[in-house]
């Protein structure tokens, strides 16, 4: 067996096996059961009982017509006549028979007032509620008092007709636009989640092993070149094991939830029926972003002589990438901000914002060619520094101070 | 398989590591390197293994470079002991072995065999952190020997380990020998080096400072070793003439003298003064002539 695989399978072996993978594993999949489930969970817990209101209508005409308008809209409230004082009425949401009591009016003008009396009024819910109907209630009244015809109303109420067309044929159209937001920001986050999580694992992969100065006897058995990339893609399948079985969970949960979902948080992400093309750019823009983060990582995690300095050489890198997702999540809104443009060519941010771009906007080829060409390239350089680094840096141990390490460390792997 | 060194000089930067190094180990036999701390050990078999790159010279290994393609004829015991402290025994070695074109069962077979020699069987699924540092150094050992290298490199093999252990690897290292196997080990430890090698070389801030068989070395070192045990007052021998060297001990004193004539001499002196228990006239002792070589260097 090839050494590169001895290497990968080891590293993905010894990390699927941890309890931290496991754990963390169950409680992402717990979590996504419980997200997909969300609306049969929260339906289940709110039940079907209805709270009764009671209502003391002094007008004798507003009752009728809240209770209908309000009981329309919501099946969770229902409106009662209370033919008792207000006092005891009162006494009788105090003793909990009714959830709150409303005393309607009309006001020198003959317009709707009312009271809202109930034990607390934290739960703003059922007031606002009420507070609509009667508003509507209210513009109704006043409305007929000034001779408007109600079917004019109506009109007036009507939504303005609004069409965005961009006359650029190859622009996208609205609904592409939405599709294409849905892909973006999935792999946006996607990417920038597995930087964060993955890159860190390399980091402290690399710094174990030279830590425990078991790098001495491996780099005598396979050059650090073939190691490094070996515990890249190692630890890349180990991710690839996660979000697969994330993402198949997930799938399958909101295949059988399907009719309760869609229109719902499904439809903002517009999974189906986004151009194939979009899916391929975001595979190549994820693992190309992957591979730039995680050599850096392991270029990193060669530094440090103790695992507890890991933390700290990675913040560079942590900053990067926050940077990276913060500039995406604005550009998400304004993709064609001329510095969402420049930063889709820098390395370390092209994987997001140039796929945004692509998702977005109509980018010619040359561009996207020239910020792949120009990523393509830095990881390249980054493998080589990274691959001289590593040799140089798993001989050196001694306090971290990074930039002097990666001096040493460049300085320790030439021949003088 | 002959291990060449050729005029190799190692430089970090302003600092002369190791300079114009030259070597030949024969094979099977076992070479000696010592040397105080810093003097270029590790930095010279770091370069034998190809972990740094030689600034000049040239180190073959029967006519061809040591590359990669070439490291499962090879075994390393580096000084700082590297193990994966989470892993256990046997997990580690399977590793291990593998990346030295072991099979697994190959590595299990001969995994057995080695923790039964070394009476620590029970170690198989045990974590290398759970181990005591003389256990976990039998481990690190076996990962160095498992693959049935060709030429082993062991720096400071013996350190951290007790008596017993100590003759347990020395036996083992012997055998390695015997079946073939080149070994170039460095130690502090004179007596180890003495009582293993044929071909010792003395280094000093990156010089060699003696290098050849070790009798010719002790040979051509001239000066002798003599103990004298007496009842009587052995001071006046200071003044002998080529006494280079007197050390009271309880029982008498010891000489180190400029050669063997001297001896006569001072036998000649000792004539008629009382009852003389032991006259002994030895070759010098690697120590000896490590701190007369490393030593007049300092000055």
């Amino acid at each position: 067996m090839n050494k590169f695989w001895i290497i990968l399978s080891h590293t993905y072996m010894m990390r699927f096996k941890t309890k931290s993978f496991m754990i963390s594993t169950i409680v992402t999949l717990l979590f996504v059961i419980g997200a997909t489930n969300f609306q049969t969970i929260m339906e289940s817990f709110a039940g079907d009982s209805t709270d009764k209101i009671a209502v003391i209508d002094e007008s004798g005409e507003l009752f009728a017509p809240l209770k209908e308008g309000l009981e329309s809209t919501n099946d969770e409230m229902e409106l009662v006549a209370y033919d008792g004082s207000e006092a005891d009425a009162k006494d009788a949401v105090q003793a909990e028979d009714y959830e709150a009591l409303i005393t309607l009016t009309l006001n020198d003008d003959g317009l709707p007032e009312a009271s809202y009396y109930a034990k607390t009024i934290a739960e703003a819910g059922e007031q606002t509620a009420i507070q609509q109907q009667l508003q509507q209630l209210k513009v109704a009244v006043a409305t007929q008092q000034a001779g408007i015809d109600q079917a004019k109303l109506a009109e007036i109420y009507a939504p303005v007709t609004f069409n965005a067309i961009a006359l650029d044929k190859s622009a996208k159209t609205g609904e592409e636009l939405s599709r294409a937001r849905g892909i973006v920001y999935a792999m946006l986050f996607l990417l920038y989640i597995t930087v964060l999580v993955y890159g860190q694992m390399i980091a402290q992969d690399v710094a174990t092993e030279k830590s425990s100065r078991v790098m001495e006897i491996l780099i005598s058995s396979v050059s650090p070149v073939t190691q490094m990339f070996a515990k890249i893609f190692g630890i890349a399948l180990l991710g690839l094991t996660q979000i697969v079985l994330i993402i198949g969970v997930a799938y399958a949960m909101i295949s059988v939830n399907q009719d309760e979902l869609t229109g719902g948080v499904f439809s903002y992400f517009g999974i189906e029926g986004a151009s194939p093309s979009l899916f391929i750019y975001a595979i190549v823009f994820f693992m190309l972003g992957y591979l730039l983060y995680a050599t850096l990582a392991a270029m990193l995690g060669s530094l440090v002589s103790r695992i507890e300095d890991v933390q700290q050489l990675m913040m560079p890198m942590m900053f990067l990438i926050v940077a990276a997702f913060l500039i995406a999540m604005y550009g998400l809104n304004v993709p064609d901000a001329s510095f969402v443009t420049i930063s889709s060519y820098i390395p370390f941010f092209s994987p997001m914002l140039m796929f945004l771009r692509v998702g977005m906007l109509d980018v010619p080829v040359w561009e996207v060619a020239l910020s792949l060409g120009i990523l393509i390239g830095t990881i390249i350089i980054f493998a080589i520094i990274g691959a001289r680094v590593y040799k140089g840096g798993v001989l050196m141990y001694g306090k971290s101070n990074s930039l002097k390490d990666f001096k040493k460390a460049m300085q320790l792997s030439k021949k003088d | 398989m002959t291990l060449v060194l050729k005029d190799v000089t190692k430089r970090f930067g302003q600092h002369t590591a190791v300079d114009h190094l030259s070597l030949e180990i024969p094979e099977k036999e076992m070479f000696g390197f010592l040397g105080g701390n810093g003097a270029g050990k590790t930095t010279t078999f770091r370069m034998i293994l190809g972990l740094l790159d030689i600034t000049e010279g040239d180190i073959s290994w029967n006519g061809d470079t040591i590359s990669y393609n070439k490291s499962h004829l090879i075994g390393y015991l580096p000084e700082e002991r590297g193990l994966y402290p989470k892993l256990k025994v046997r997990d580690q070695l399977i590793y291990l072995g593998k990346l030295r074109g072991m099979t697994k069962t190959e590595v299990e077979t001969e995994l057995v065999g080695w923790l039964e020699r070394f009476k620590v069987p029970e170690y198989i699924d045990k974590k290398v952190e759970e181990l005591s540092k003389g256990n976990q150094q039998k481990i690190q050992f076996i990962s160095a020997v498992i693959h049935k290298p060709k030429l082993l490199i062991l720096d400071e093999p013996f350190s951290g380990l007790d008596p017993i252990n100590v003759e347990m690897l020395k036996e083992a290292v012997v055998d390695l020998k015997e079946q073939g196997t080149s070994i170039v080990f460095s130690s502090h430890r004179m007596e180890h080096v003495e009582e293993l090698c044929e071909h010792v070389c003395i280094l000093h801030k990156g010089n060699q400072v003696v290098q050849g068989s070790l009798r010719e070395i002790k040979r051509s070192f001239g000066k002798k070793n003599l103990i004298v045990h007496a009842d009587i007052p052995l001071d006046f021998l200071k003044d002998q003439p080529g006494v280079i060297m007197y050390k009271a001990l309880t029982e008498g004193c010891e000489l180190q003298i400029e050669n063997e004539e001297v001896s006569q001499a001072i036998f000649a002196a000792l004539q008629g003064k009382g009852f003389i228990r032991k006259f002994d006239l030895e070759e010098p002792s690697l120590n000896d002539i490590f701190i007369e070589k490393v030593g007049a260097s300092y000055e």
